[in-house]
């Protein structure tokens, strides 16, 4: 009964969403005040009736109501609840209900918190927002109801996949969709301006900070992606370029690009067009990925149940929302060009090859994603496009783009001089190559390949440069604004995220050892000992555990318990690693097979550096996340004089 | 003006491209998991290998020369491979070309097992216990079969079960035309 | 797609997702660096044809660990790199090759990352070179945020 409850719900969600469309688009057009207001009241309803299909489901979930068909496929009588609860968006159809829940919040807040925006302008925002809740609402009513029911009713379910059964994985989902349905509001903002024709400096003001959260999340959705992957898929990997990986990068990519092409708009109302289109690149880069992922036309490790049908609904809804956007953007663009000049060297250039360089990168690894699947469609053949294609490929926009940032963040607007800042940026880069090599040779015994120094003077130049300018203002005691600080931070963290990558890229260690109780191995100077082994029990898994501990010279570092688990219900075996984690390096256990005779396989790795991969991507985030909170957001009423100043 | 559309444009071509693959998928024309194989035309890979009732015994391909035969991988370990099993069977009754079963990687007393109670459409039956002579014709799933012509080139394909529908549209044809 | 091809395809997706434990080689590994480091960086690049979105190095798939026995005794004969490429290859077509051969076919792929760059450099080169043109009023304080 409470199941249809949930269909209802969502089908006067649907209703109240077309409302909300009809009457914020309408409205504008218009102007009639009343009909506005009536979009904005719209996006309570359909957040209050969405939440309640959402409720309803997670109740399902815990109440372990088997009748639900989506419930019997992804649960299990004894699956934990914290699991029970991250289960409803394991699969397409209940994460298809995240994403609407999501985007629903999201049409919410920006009703709420957009006091100072004109009434037409927000009327146009909510009315975009509510056609693209329109069609994912239709696509899950219609193609994917996650209240099918399935009768007769299985006592027990088939579980959750064993591999999402953990913390990080189970938030990795909303942080990420999180971010993806946020490049929407930065769509729908930018629809608005299309649709009034206006564009001025106050709109990238309002744009900037949506954006800088959906992008935050989008980042610390990817990191912890990574970070999961590395330590629970039992490899030790932390990057696949599998296509739904590339499929959350790329809006990323648009999304970062958005952003430094907002501050320029913002600050002298150039870049509009750019600015526009990356606004709606970023939100079209986020559904092709949910097109990507859920239609079937690409072979990934991530694809939901893939069905055709379904993908042609998403392809519809794609083409919909990106080609008329786009054209939208073809009439209004010629009209919204602006005047403005600026030299060579300033930081608009710096910021316009920024972003051409990050729009090349993600174009670079679209065509790597589809290209398979541009061969298979024509005949072409079969072939396969990985790692050692988007790991070589990749660099060629981003190595470049390292240096640049780390000085193009110090270019003033217009006319940038390097006459006082020239010579320590130069010192910088200089000592951070030296640097690279002094930790390449000392702390690593050789110089890897040339692209590790590079890497880590590249790296370390990037953390100075970033550095530079806040610490100096802290010591002088000198006041800074909190975006200043936020944009230092990020940088700052795209520098950890360089070196993380260099070091461990360039002096990982591997191993694959037999071994049996009392058997050593060294790799790195660190030796492993495998003690002991015995059962141990989960709430749905049984496990072998085994008992390794590390010595250094003598000296204890870690006992690691590695387990490899059989769970109750699908029976193939998962490997738990186990791994202890020092400020520069990770060590890393895996349990394999029992060889017989006491033996077992066990994986050793030896990871350097790799931590500061996802602690930079949490420095990333964190810069986002105080930029927001600069000052100048608060007062959204206060007009925007003439230069650009605040009021 | 019109330069303003190229993105819109360019949109329009990929959505057409993904338009395409989608409805090639759903007609069963395309299949992104699916690995062509590379043997089609080429001379079939021979092989010598134990059979299944009695490991003594060897069974060698070349034997099989000069007339179309077919070559069926298989494992008791494999539900579609039981699933195929009847249509196998009425087939290589029917068929007039022999059917070679190689089970993979398999527990050959299962094997006998399974194949005395099911029926046997195999007119031999080899074990490739460590998957050399699979990986030599390509195999990456099992069941596979074969349809080697005469003059020993490979002259079909099919990945995944067989039923009378696959044998009618993809492999009667070409046995009829003398392989 | 027909029920059955689907219904093997959802199988082994099903398989592969489930079978998460990592590929560990029984195997000695080889004592010669150099080859040891070849064996790592090879199937590193092979796709496993079962488990199609990982490395044979790393699936745990029978038939990843039957590849990787045949391209390390491959390597232990003697045989180069591209021969035991080409071994694969001809079996398993280039599909089973992870770092796409640069053909005719592939060119553009392959050639994109330089094209790309210098296209947008390009035009990048360009809005700057109209830019510096117009009039820049210089009476902006330092000010970056």
């Amino acid at each position: 009964m409470i199941p249809e409850i949930g269909t209802l719900a969502l089908l006067i969600a649907l209703l109240l969403t077309a409302l909300q469309a009809f009457f914020g688009l309408a409205g504008a057009y218009r102007n009639d005040a009343v009909w506005m207001r009536t979009s904005s009241i719209a996006t309570t309803g359909v957040f209050a009736f969405v939440l309640l299909a959402f409720l309803i489901l997670v109740r399902a979930f815990i109440e372990h109501d088997y009748s639900v068909e989506y419930v019997a496929h992804n649960s299990n009588n004894e699956l934990p609840l914290m699991y029970r609860i991250a289960a409803v968006w394991g699969a397409h159809e209940g994460s298809l209900l995240l994403w609407v829940l999501i985007l629903a919040t999201w049409s919410l807040l920006v009703a709420r918190l957009s006091g100072g925006l004109p009434d037409a302008f927000r009327a146009r925002v909510l009315g975009t927002l509510g056609l693209v809740g329109l069609g994912f609402l239709a696509f899950t009513m219609f193609t994917s109801s996650p209240f099918t029911r399935l009768l007769p009713s299985p006592s027990d379910g088939a579980d959750l996949n064993p591999i999402l059964q953990d913390p990080a994985l189970a938030a990795h989902p909303p942080m990420l969709y999180m971010g993806y349905v946020g490049t929407s509001v930065a769509f729908a903002f930018a629809v608005a301006a299309m649709l009034s024709g206006r564009m001025d400096a106050s709109w990238s003001r309002w744009t900037r900070p949506w954006t800088v959260a959906a992008w935050m999340r989008l980042t610390l959705g990817i990191t912890l992606g990574s970070w999961w992957a590395y330590y629970e898929l039992g490899w030790g990997g932390w990057w696949f370029w599998d296509p739904v990986e590339n499929a959350s990068f790329m809006p990323w990519l648009a999304s970062t690009a958005l952003i430094h092409s907002l501050a320029v708009t913002e600050k002298r109302g150039l870049f509009r067009n750019w600015t526009l289109l990356l606004a709606i690149f970023a939100f079209s880069l986020s559904l092709l990925g949910t097109f990507l992922v859920r239609s079937g036309v690409l072979v990934s490790v991530h694809s939901f149940a893939a069905d055709p049908s379904r993908g042609l609904f998403v392809l519809a809804l794609l083409l919909f929302f990106i080609v008329g956007s786009l054209s939208l953007y073809a009439i209004r663009a010629p009209s919204l060009q602006a005047d403005g000049g600026f030299a060579p060297v300033s930081r608009e250039s710096f910021l316009l090859l920024n972003n051409a360089l990050l729009v090349a990168a993600a174009g670079l690894i679209l065509l790597g994603t589809l290209w398979p699947l541009i061969m298979d469609s024509f005949n072409l053949g079969k072939i396969s496009v990985g790692p050692p294609y988007f790991n070589t490929v990749f660099l060629v926009p981003t190595l470049p783009l390292v240096a640049l940032v780390a000085v193009g963040m110090h270019a003033t607007w217009k006319r940038a001089s390097y006459a006082s800042k020239g010579r320590v940026l130069t010192y910088m880069a200089l000592g951070g190559l030296a640097l690279g090599a002094l930790i390449a040779f000392v702390c690593y015994g050789s110089y890897g390949v040339p692209l590790t120094i590079i890497g880590f003077g590249g790296g370390f130049f990037l953390m100075a440069s970033a550095a530079w300018e806040p610490v100096l203002r802290l010591i002088r005691r000198q006041a800074q604004t909190r975006a200043a600080v936020g944009m230092a931070v990020a940088h700052f963290g795209i520098g950890m995220f360089v070196i993380g990558v260099s070091g461990v890229a360039s002096y990982k260690i591997e191993k694959d050892v037999s071994m049996g109780p009392g058997d050593t191995a060294t790799i790195a100077g660190y030796t492993f000992r495998f003690d002991s082994t015995n059962d141990a029990r989960g709430p749905n898994y049984q496990a072998r555990e085994a008992h390794v501990s590390i010595t250094s010279d003598g000296k204890p570092v870690a006992d690691l318990t590695t387990q490899k688990r059989q769970f109750k219900v699908q029976s193939m075996p998962m490997t738990h690693a186990g791994i202890t984690v020092a400020w520069n390096r990770d060590l890393f256990v895996a349990l394999g097979d029992e060889l017989g005779a006491g033996k077992w396989s066990l994986r050793l790795q030896y990871k350097p550096l790799v931590r500061y991969i996802w602690l930079g991507g949490v420095f990333m985030a964190l810069g986002g996340l105080i930029a927001i909170l600069d000052r100048r957001y608060r007062r959204s009423a206060v007009p925007v004089s003439a230069t650009g100043e605040e009021g | 003006m019109w330069r303003y559309f190229t993105p819109a444009a360019a949109f329009l071509v990929l959505g057409g491209l993904f338009a395409y693959a989608l409805v090639r998928i759903q007609n069963g024309t395309m299949d992104p998991r699916e690995i062509k194989s590379p043997l089609i035309g080429k001379p079939a890979p021979t092989f010598v290998l134990p059979t299944v009732t009695d490991k003594q015994v060897a069974f060698d391909s070349t034997s099989l020369r000069g007339k179309p035969y077919i070559i069926n991988v298989w494992g008791t370990w494999c539900p579609s491979c039981r699933e195929e099993h009847p249509a196998l069977l009425a087939l290589s009754r029917r068929a007039g070309v022999p059917f070679i079963g190689i089970d993979w990687k398999d527990d050959s007393a299962l094997a006998q097992q399974y194949l005395g109670q099911l029926g046997n459409p195999y007119t031999e039956t080899v074990a490739d216990d460590d998957g050399r002579v699979a990986i030599d014709f390509g195999v990456y799933g099992a069941p596979e079969t074969f349809l080697i012509g005469a003059d020993g080139r490979v002259l079909v394909k099919h990945a995944g079960a067989m039923t009378e529908a696959v044998w009618a549209e993809k492999f009667a044809p070409l046995i009829k035309g003398g392989g | 797609m027909t029920p059955r091809t689907i219904a093997r395809a959802l199988a082994l997706a099903l398989l592969c997702v489930t079978l998460q434990a990592p590929a560990i080689d029984t195997q000695a590994a080889f004592t010669d660096l150099t080859l040891q480091t070849r064996y790592e960086h090879l199937t590193n690049e092979l796709r496993c044809l079962v488990c199609q979105n990982q490395t044979i190095a790393d699936s745990n798939a029978s038939l990843a660990g039957d590849l990787r026995r045949e391209v390390r005794e491959m390597i232990a004969r003697g045989d180069s790199d591209e021969q035991i490429k080409t071994f694969l290859t001809a079996r398993y077509g280039d599909f089973v090759l992870y770092d796409p051969p640069l053909t005719a076919r592939t060119f553009l792929l392959w050639a994109a990352p330089v094209l790309l760059v210098l296209l947008t450099v390009g035009i990048v080169a360009r809005t700057v070179l109209r830019r510096s043109r117009e009039p820049i009023e210089d009476e902006e304080p330092e000010d970056k945020a």
